[in-house]
């Protein structure tokens, strides 16, 4: 099998995929919803997240799509989970850096977000990996006042 | 079979992407050399405008142009002047459709279907709205065809359009059009009929089909990019207002009134695609070489083996086995189709992934998305059996895991 592809396909995505964190929504009020879909391919893709004091205390997330796409909402809502309004639009940016392989700040992005550094590598996947990330992004800046 | 090593000697991609393996016609076909060399000559040679200079260029200009016009009417057996040249199918189907806002009212009914293209269906949905007529659908058979029977369903002495595709897009069956065409003329409705996937396939007669709109367009059938073609009964077009107004349609002008010109010019408001409406002309004189009945001898024997060497691997299911043309539409079970096309990617096999411009069949196979092959002129055995290891080797990956 070639390597890219295997960069592609990491065992870390693969595992996420098959058995995802913080999948499932909630009917709370106090969770903000954000509904995004990606037409060409029709991967769908809804999160929930839910703010205390400026902090991202808890994420979910529920869609259908490509083993890509699913995985990364379950990345997403680990890597994002528990960090500040600010923190987490920083790490979100550095992680849309990376997927163009461009430079992206090392401190602040870290963990199995980094197992999609090859998906720079299929710029026709790139949407898959960030459509859970561009709806959480897309909530936290329609909220700023939160 | 045809001789795919002479054909692809015309066909200059081969010659830069020497293991492609093309198999999405469906979405767009391959450009011969006769095609890209007469859209060269053009905007080399002449580059001019048509039908307005008074100079040597532009009339040959205009000669070319007119001649491709000639070209396409005896390629559908249509009169000169019911050939009008458009953006594409989508133009010609959605210029149709615009034109009956003012015609329907509450109480007609038009008849589509779950097996359209969306630009087939689409533009029926938005004059339903804004009409009020009622938008029927033709119950699919199991196997997912337009029948006849199914047709006369929903036919009723209100109907007064029917849109229809005649060779689906997704499952590649060919509609029984001429008979449903019938039926429909006898209640008084009109047929538009969406070609994009026949054209490419099959021999095209508007006259004996006596269909009253019918569209296709250029770059599936080995033509350029951003031409094609609306054809349409001469006392219809005569009928129908332009959708856009503008140079060149026009007859004379004062400040309170105009008289557009005869049809088809009253259609081709601004500049119109020159070099796409020439290089049509040369994909359909390459088609008419090769012709239709080897194109489709061709295309059925390479059908026909694929889907052997498709039914001797499990995890696969293939939903148009009966496909009527060289479309295979298919899902490795497990894999989303977007993760399998990226394994058919790296092998430099080209697959379609996703809903095909055409959602209402998609979910009718209770599918979020599907992958999809075409087979055409300028595939051999070896593009299948290249085909056939990408699907094997997508299970054995994803296995893996």
């Amino acid at each position: 099998m070639s390597t890219n592809l295997e960069h592609l396909y990491r065992q870390v995505i693969m595992d996420h995929y098959k058995s995802p964190f913080n999948k499932g929504l909630v009917d709370d009020p106090n969770y903000y919803t954000v509904h995004l879909h990606n037409p060409t391919c029709g991967d769908d893709m809804t999160v929930q997240y839910k703010v205390d004091h400026g902090v991202v205390t808890d994420i979910k997330h529920q869609g259908t799509g490509c083993s890509i796409c699913c995985s990364s909402a379950s990345v997403m809502s680990i890597t994002l989970k528990n960090k500040s309004k600010q923190n987490a639009l920083n790490i979100i940016e550095a992680y849309y850096k990376m997927l163009t392989n461009e430079p992206y700040d090392k401190n602040i992005l870290n963990g199995d977000a980094i197992a999609y550094h090859g998906v720079s590598q299929f710029p026709a996947r790139i949407k898959c990996a960030t459509l859970a990330w561009k709806a959480i992004e897309k909530g936290l800046l329609e909220n700023k006042e939160e | 079979m045809l001789d795919v090593k002479v054909i692809r000697q015309n066909f200059p991609i081969y010659e830069h992407n020497k293991d492609l393996v093309y198999l999405d016609t469906g979405a767009s076909s391959l450009k011969p050399k006769a095609v890209i060399d007469q859209v060269d000559h053009y905007y080399s040679n002449l580059g001019v405008n048509v039908h307005r200079g008074v100079y040597g260029l532009s009339y040959e200009a205009t000669d070319l142009y007119e001649e491709a016009r000639t070209t396409v009417a005896k390629f559908i057996n249509a009169n000169f002047d019911e050939v009008v040249f458009t953006r594409g199918t989508t133009a010609s189907l959605n210029m149709v459709a615009q034109s009956y806002l003012s015609v329907l009212k509450e109480g007609d009914e038009i008849i589509t279907s779950e097996l359209e293209h969306h630009s087939s269906m689409l533009p029926w949905l938005n004059v339903s709205k804004k009409t009020n007529a009622k938008l029927n659908y033709v119950k699919l058979n199991d196997e997912g065809r337009i029948t006849v029977e199914a047709f006369k369903d929903v036919l009723t002495t209100n109907t007064k359009v029917v849109a229809l595709t005649y060779v689906s897009n997704v499952m590649g069956y060919i509609t029984p059009i001429e008979e449903i065409i019938k039926l429909a003329h006898e209640v008084g409705a009109v047929v538009i009929v969406d070609a994009a996937q026949a054209a490419p396939h099959m021999p095209i007669n508007v006259k004996s089909l006596d269909c009253d709109y019918l569209a296709f367009s250029g770059h599936k059938i080995l033509g350029p990019t951003g031409i094609g073609v609306l054809y349409g009964k001469k006392h219809l077009l005569d009928q129908m207002e332009p959708s856009e107004y503008g140079g060149d349609m026009v007859d004379f002008v004062v400040k309170d009134n105009a008289k557009w010109k005869d049809t088809p010019y009253k259609f081709e408001a601004g500049t119109p695609i020159i070099s796409g409406a020439i290089g049509l002309s040369s994909a359909i004189k390459y088609l008419m070489s090769i012709g239709f009945e080897a194109i489709e001898a061709h295309t059925k024997e390479l059908h026909r083996y694929t889907l052997e060497k498709l039914k001797d691997i499990k995890g696969i299911e293939v939903y148009n086995s009966k496909s009527d043309t060289g479309i295979i539409t298919f899902n490795i079970i497990g894999v989303h189709p977007h993760d399998a096309a990226s394994i058919f990617d790296k092998n430099k096999v080209c697959i379609r992934a996703g809903h095909h411009c055409a959602q209402l069949i998609t979910k009718w196979l209770g599918q979020i998305a599907t992958l999809r092959a075409t087979l055409y002129i300028y595939n051999d055995y070896e593009d299948c059996d290249r085909f056939i290891d990408s699907v094997k080797e997508t299970i054995d990956f994803f296995n893996q895991f």
